[in-house]
């Protein structure tokens, strides 16, 4: 059977840098930080007291308030990044077949804000169990393309995937593999996150992931910096409409990279921890550009997962230089985690969309704040650090890997005809 | 109007997002006020909280309109 081929047609973003995909790309392309102290919640006894958050956003001006009250942040965000998309790829909803299109989305949590809200709420009261009806729909991850399958009628395959910060990116690698394998014509993918709040930065906090330099949160998330100290905790969605190369065609709709190839792997090494050697990884990247029928040396980015963790950062450039030996000198990469901060399981959806942005733009968005070389990290590669660089791409990389030690890929390629 | 009936009227508004002037006595929550299922639990609930009285499942289920549960309180709420 042949695999049919899949392009990406639409994007849409709500994130720390810019709520829309314009504003999004165009601060990773000056490389702005979005960390900020935390304004949701009084910080006093966290030992972390900033993050990432996604600024001056209502949704009452997206989501009428009778329909926004069911919906935990999560799915608000999700919502209005799949809007921006499903309206930038110009579907015609009068004429396509809404039965033959998807949605596949990620999350690493879900509903926290819910979950938080109505278990505080049980545990203040006199014990009787007065949830709302709304708790169990509003906090299951699922919900978000479920909501945007009921918004829209779309009625072919829907579903959530969950691997952590994966999440989005085995959502993304699902939706490129069903309409490849001719299941759907176009699946609308990504991911959103929404877990700046108590238990998440504390959750976080416990396990010693997050930066705590307090005093200047803009220059905290500093992936492969010496210094580097943990990641910081980001929120917000990317959407991307994926869809078959003919159909996308037949419609004339504009074609910002075409999806080449994705890969998948496991540690299978501790529940939190990377592999120090990124052995994961590597078989990850190896399945991926050997599923997209590329050579090491066709590779000119690579988007990293790179969330400025002292022992992830190392494993995963490692295991790049172990798969593309020599040429990783030739390539660029970045984290744009130094600027976004670790969207969990939105990450995926907003890298990816960072990634194949370098093909249509020619311009590789930079790994800012960088201060202090890693003796660890082979300084002959390019980081790209701290500024931009123009480039024209053909092919990027964007990996994410998630708590429990799964690993992605995805590879996407200037689209040629 | 009561105390009762003008707070009912106020759930009423704020969960299911409808104007003030379609919140009539008569109103009924699924045919004229947009109301699911889920939204009729979640008043019933709201009503349980802002009076603080338990609605036994039986007696919940005779509350549809706007009115029936404006009676039904002003019946049982001490």
């Amino acid at each position: 059977m042949e695999l049919k081929r899949v392009v990406v047609t639409g994007i849409g973003a709500v994130t720390p840098l810019g709520n829309n995909k314009t504003d999004y790309w165009n601060a990773l392309a000056k490389g702005v930080s979005g960390a900020a102290p935390i304004t949701r919640f009084d910080t006093e006894k966290f030992r972390t007291k900033f993050a990432c958050e996604v600024k001056d956003f209502n949704v009452l001006d997206f989501i009428d308030r009778k329909e926004a009250r069911k919906m935990d942040l999560n799915s608000h965000y999700g919502m209005v990044a799949s809007d921006e998309a499903i309206t930038d790829a110009g579907l015609d909803l009068d004429k396509v077949n809404k039965d033959r299109i998807g949605v596949i989305w990620g999350s690493g949590i879900g509903g926290f804000t819910t979950f938080q809200e109505e278990v505080v709420g049980f545990a203040n009261g006199d014990g009787t169990p007065r949830f709302n009806p709304f708790f169990v729909p509003k906090m299951i991850l699922d919900i978000t393309p479920g909501l945007i399958s009921i918004k829209y009628g779309f009625r072919g395959p829907n579903f959530a995937t969950v691997s952590a910060c994966a999440s989005s990116n085995n959502a993304l690698s699902d939706a490129f593999n069903y309409i490849r394998l001719g299941k759907a014509n176009a699946i609308i993918t990504g991911g959103s996150e929404a877990s700046v709040i108590e238990s998440g930065i504390g959750g976080f906090n416990a396990l010693k992931a997050l930066s705590e330099r307090n005093d200047d949160p803009t220059t905290a998330s500093r992936p492969y910096d010496k210094d580097r100290d943990g990641f910081v905790l980001g929120e917000g969605s990317g959407a991307l409409v994926l869809e078959e190369l003919e159909h996308a065609k037949a419609r004339g709709a504009k074609i910002y990279a075409e999806v080449l190839g994705a890969g998948m792997s496991a540690d299978a090494y501790h529940i939190t921890a990377p592999h120090p050697e990124g052995e994961g990884i590597v078989i990850v990247l190896n399945e991926a550009i050997s599923d997209a029928q590329l050579k090491v040396e066709d590779i000119d980015y690579i988007n990293t997962h790179g969330t400025s963790t002292p022992l992830g950062d190392s494993g995963e450039v490692k295991a790049i230089q172990k798969v593309l030996g020599e040429h990783a000198y030739n390539i660029n990469i970045s984290s744009t985690k130094s600027m976004t901060g670790h969207l969990l399981g939105a990450a995926g959806a907003i890298e990816s969309i960072a990634t194949l942005m370098t093909i249509d733009q020619g311009i590789i968005p930079p790994t800012i704040n960088h201060f202090t070389d890693d003796p660890e990290i082979d300084p002959k590669l390019n980081l790209t650090f701290n500024e931009a660089q123009k480039r024209d791409v053909n092919v990027a990389i964007s990996n994410t890997f998630g708590f429990g030690g799964h690993n992605t890929s995805i590879v996407f390629g200037k689209y040629n005809g | 109007m009561s105390e009762i009936a003008q707070k009912v009227k106020s759930i009423i508004i704020d969960k299911l997002g409808v104007e003030e002037s379609e919140v009539t006595t008569e109103a009924s929550f699924t045919n004229d006020l947009g109301a699911d299922s889920l939204d009729t639990v979640e008043l019933i609930m709201e009503f349980e909280k802002e009076f603080n009285i338990s609605i036994p499942d039986d007696q919940a289920e005779n509350i549809a309109t706007v009115g029936q549960a404006i009676s039904y309180l002003e019946e049982n709420v001490k």
